[in-house]
C-alpha cells in the first residue's frame, strides 16, 4: 500500500508494532492507541520517533497531554464511508495544535483526497496504487472552498468580503 | 433570487468535471459499483428499478426562469419529457442513462444547478418556506440563512461521510410552512422578549421507521452564531451517531438514546470552543449574502384593483381559483400564486417539459422571473401583481396547473413508490390517482376543507405519511400490497404524528377507506368550518375506526 506525502509516493520509515510485539529501538514506530496510553510516559522516552494509531471511536482529547512528544498520529477509516476521523483530524490540528505528521489509514481512496487534505491530513496510506499515482491531481480538483478548515484556506465568504477581484466581475443567473 | 458569482460557478463546473471522471472510471470498470455508489449518490444519482434517477438540488426551493427552462431541457433531451418535484423542494428525473449523466449535469451547471448533496450521508438540500421573503408573516427572509448554511456545508471536508443523511430546514414565521419539526436540524427565526431576532434550534426530528419530532435544544441563538452552532451539532453527530445499524444512524436516534438534554450539553461544549472562531458571522458577512438576493422592483399598487373584482364576479371558475390558490403578499397590490401539480388522475408533483417551459415564460411575464417549489410538491409564482391574476389564471388553466385544490383532499403528497423506487413495498402514485378521481367534485372538496393526505410506499416515509391528516403507508404482506392508515398527523407549528386506526387494508380498498373517513368527518364535525384535523383532535380516531372497519 503506497504512502503519499507532499503529493509524492515515498517510502514509509515507520515500523508498525502490533499489540504484543517488542518495540525496536532506534527506528520510527507506530503503536496502537491502547498500548500507547497504557505506557505513554515510558514510550515517549524511548530512542526514536514514536507515532500512535488512534481508533476512530475514542476521543482524541485523551492524546492531548502527549501530542508534543508524538511524531505522528495515524487515524483510521475502516470504511471510506465512516467519516469519524475527519472530525478527529480537525480537532487535532485546530484545537490541540498538533503540527507533526497526521496520517490517513484504512480505506483511503482517490475521491477522498481533497477532503482529507482539507481536514488536516498530510500523509496518506493509499489503498490502490492507481489512486496514489494521481494523488496530486485528485487532491486539487477544487479551487474554491466555502468553509474554513484545517488547511487554512480562505473560504469564499471571506474572500468576497475582501473584495477578490474575480468575484463581482460576472454575476448572472 | 440568489445570484451566483464566480466562486459558485467555478465550484459547480469543477464538480461536473469530477463527476465526468468518476463516470468514465465506472464505465471502464476501474471503479466497482460498490465504490461508485457513494460517489454517484453524492451527486444525486440513484439506481432505481428501471434506470438511474438524477435528483437536482433546488436550494430552498427558489428557481429562476432560466433554471426552470434548463430543467425542461433536461426532461426533453435526457429523460422522457417530464420531471418530478419532491418533498425536499428538489426535482428528480427517473429515466436518465449513466453515459449521458455528465452531459445533463454540464447543461444544468450552465445555470448554476447541480445534484450535489441531494443524496448520500451528507447535509442535504436546505429547505424553507416556499413563501419565504414574500409572506406577510415572515419576520425576515429565511433564505439568507439557508444560503449561508448551504454554502458552509457544501463539500464540507468534515461532514461528507456522516453516519447518515442530514436534513436542515429554516423558517421565519409563526406559521410553519417548512415542516420544521420533522427535520434533523431546524432553525426558526423569531423575535424574543427583548426584541432581538435570533433562532430557535431544534434537533432530532425525522420520519422513517422510527418517527420523532425535533426537540428544542437552544431556545435562542444569535444570528452571528448560526454557522458555528450548526458545525457543533454536525461534529457531535459525526463522532457519536451510530454507524452499526443504518436504521439507527440518524441523529434522531442519538438524541433519543442519550436524551435531548445530554445532546444539547455535548453541542454546547463543542460550540463554546468554536463560537468565537472563524465561523462567527459579522454583520458584513450576513449583509454580503443578503445583498446577493435580488427582489423585484415592486410597483406602487393598491390591493384589490377594480378589474380583479369584476373578473371574479364574471367568472365563477376564476373566483374559485382565487379563493383557493392565491395568498396575500407582503407588498400591497401583489399576490402569491400556487400552481397545483395535482390534477385529477395525475402523478403528484410531476410536470412536463412543456409545462415547465410555459411556467418559466409566465414567471418572466408575471413574477419577476422567479418560481418556487414547495414541499407539498406544488409550484409557486411569488410576485404576481393582482391586476395580472386573471390573465395569468387563463394561461395556467391552459397548461393544466390551475386546479383549485391547493390544501384540499386531492392535493396529495406522495413519494414515487413501487412504480419507480427500489426501496418501495407498494405503489403510491396509483393510490393517489384513484383518490383524486373519487373526489373529483370540487364542491365536495371545498366542503371537506383543508385536508392533507400523505402517501408513502414504504417505511422510509418519503411521502411524510406520519404527518398527513390522513397518512397512508404501503406495506407488503405475503407478496401483496397493503396500506396502513393513520389520522391526525400534521407538520405545522404544532406538529404531531398520526395515530394508526387499525389493520392495514388491501390496495383495492384504500380509496374506499378514504371516502369512509371523509363521510365520517362530515357527520362528526360540530360546524361546517371545523377542520378535519380539529375534528380528529376532538373525537380521537375511534369513531373513524368504527366507520372504516364496521363494514370490513
Amino acid at each position: 500500500m503506497p504512502l503519499v506525502k507532499a503529493g509524492h509516493i515515498v517510502e514509509d520509515r515507520y515500523v508498525r508494532v502490533l499489540d504484543d510485539a517488542p518495540i525496536p529501538d532506534g527506528v520510527p514506530v507506530i503503536v496502537p492507541g491502547k498500548r500507547f496510553m497504557a505506557d505513554a510516559a515510558v514510550l515517549v522516552q524511548r530512542d526514536g520517533p514514536i507515532g500512535v494509531l488512534w481508533p476512530n471511536d475514542r476521543k482524541v482529547a485523551e492524546l492531548e497531554p502527549w501530542l508534543d512528544q508524538l511524531a505522528l498520529v495515524a487515524l483510521v477509516f475502516p470504511k471510506f464511508r465512516d467519516g469519524r476521523a475527519y472530525s478527529q483530524a480537525r480537532l487535532l490540528r485546530e484545537r490541540y495544535g498538533f503540527r507533526c505528521e497526521l496520517r490517513a489509514t484504512g480505506e483511503v481512496l482517490r475521491d477522498q483526497f481533497q477532503f482529507l487534505v482539507r481536514a488536516g491530513f498530510d500523509s496518506f496510506e493509499v489503498k490502490k496504487a492507481a489512486d496514489a499515482l494521481v494523488f496530486a491531481a485528485a487532491a486539487a480538483r477544487y479551487s474554491v472552498f466555502y468553509q474554513p478548515s484545517a488547511d487554512g484556506r480562505v473560504p469564499a465568504l471571506r474572500r468576497r468580503l475582501q473584495g477578490a477581484p474575480d468575484v463581482r466581475a460576472r454575476e448572472a443567473v | 433570487m440568489y445570484r451566483y458569482d464566480d466562486f459558485d460557478k467555478t465550484l459547480v463546473a469543477e464538480r461536473v468535471a469530477e463527476f465526468r471522471d468518476q463516470v468514465a472510471r465506472r464505465l471502464s470498470g476501474e471503479l466497482s459499483e460498490d465504490e461508485f455508489k457513494p460517489l454517484r449518490l453524492m451527486n444525486g444519482v440513484y439506481l432505481q428499478l428501471h434506470a438511474y434517477m438524477l435528483r437536482i438540488a433546488i436550494p430552498y426551493g427558489t428557481l429562476s426562469s432560466a433554471q426552470l427552462r434548463a430543467l425542461a431541457h433536461v426532461a426533453r433531451r435526457y429523460d422522457r419529457g417530464y420531471g418530478h418535484f419532491t418533498t425536499r423542494q428538489n426535482i428528480q428525473f427517473h429515466w436518465i442513462k449513466l453515459e449521458e449523466l455528465p452531459d445533463a449535469m454540464a447543461d444544468l451547471a450552465g445555470v448554476g444547478m447541480h445534484g450535489m448533496q441531494t443524496s448520500g450521508n451528507c447535509v442535504r438540500n436546505i429547505t424553507t418556506d416556499q413563501w419565504a421573503g414574500v409572506a406577510p408573516d415572515d419576520i425576515e427572509d429565511p433564505r439568507i440563512f439557508a444560503e449561508l448554511i448551504r454554502q458552509h456545508v457544501t463539500l464540507h471536508p468534515e461532514f461528507s461521510f456522516m453516519p447518515r443523511k442530514f436534513k436542515i430546514a429554516v423558517g421565519a414565521s409563526s406559521h410553519d410552512r417548512a415542516a420544521l419539526r420533522i427535520h434533523d436540524l431546524a432553525l426558526r427565526l423569531f423575535r424574543n422578549g427583548a426584541g432581538e431576532i435570533g433562532f430557535e434550534v431544534m434537533v432530532g426530528g425525522g420520519l422513517g421507521r422510527t418517527p420523532f419530532l425535533a426537540k428544542t435544544i437552544k431556545p435562542f441563538l444569535e444570528k452571528r452564531d448560526v454557522l458555528s452552532y450548526v458545525e457543533a451539532v454536525l461534529r457531535v453527530y459525526n463522532q457519536f451517531g451510530r454507524r452499526d445499524n443504518i436504521y439507527k444512524a440518524r441523529i434522531k436516534i442519538l438524541v433519543h438514546e442519550i436524551g435531548a438534554e445530554a445532546f444539547a450539553q455535548e453541542v454546547e461544549a463543542e460550540w463554546q470552543a468554536i463560537k468565537d472562531g472563524p465561523l462567527a458571522l459579522d454583520p458584513a458577512a450576513i449583509t454580503e449574502i443578503a445583498g446577493r438576493f435580488r427582489y423585484p422592483a415592486y410597483a406602487r399598487l393598491d390591493d384589490s384593483p377594480p378589474q380583479l373584482g369584476e373578473a371574479r364576479r364574471a367568472d365563477r371558475a376564476f373566483d374559485a381559483w382565487m379563493g383557493n390558490s392565491v395568498a396575500n403578499h407582503r407588498v400591497p397590490g401583489y399576490a402569491i400564486v400556487t400552481l397545483s401539480l395535482k390534477p385529477e388522475g395525475g402523478t403528484p408533483g410531476d410536470a412536463t417539459a412543456a409545462q415547465m417551459q410555459a411556467i418559466a415564460d409566465l414567471a418572466d411575464r408575471y413574477s419577476d422571473g422567479e418560481v418556487r417549489v414547495g414541499h407539498e410538491q406544488n409550484l409557486v409564482l411569488p410576485h404576481v401583481a393582482q391586476h395580472d391574476l386573471h390573465p395569468l389564471w387563463r394561461a395556467l388553466e391552459a397548461i393544466g396547473v390551475a386546479t383549485p385544490n391547493v390544501g384540499l383532499v386531492s392535493d396529495i403528497i406522495s413519494c414515487p413508490g413501487l412504480d419507480y423506487c427500489s426501496l418501495a413495498n407498494a405503489r403510491s402514485i396509483p393510490v393517489a390517482q384513484e383518490i383524486t378521481r373519487r373526489f373529483r367534485n370540487l364542491d365536495l372538496q371545498r366542503d371537506l376543507g383543508r385536508l392533507h393526505i400523505n402517501i408513502s410506499g414504504c417505511i422510509n416515509a418519503c411521502g411524510h405519511h406520519h404527518v398527513g391528516h390522513i397518512g397512508i403507508l404501503g406495506v407488503e404482506k405475503n407478496g401483496e400490497e397493503f396500506y396502513q392508515i393513520t389520522l391526525g398527523g400534521k407538520a405545522d407549528a404544532d406538529a404531531k404524528l398520526g395515530t394508526l386506526i387499525g389493520p392495514a387494508v388491501p390496495y383495492a380498498q384504500v380509496a374506499d377507506v378514504v371516502e369512509d373517513i371523509a363521510a365520517a368527518y362530515i357527520e362528526l364535525r360540530e360546524r361546517p368550518d371545523e377542520l378535519f384535523i380539529d375534528t380528529v383532535k376532538r373525537t380521537g380516531v375511534e369513531p373513524f375506526k368504527e366507520r372504516v372497519y364496521a363494514a370490513r
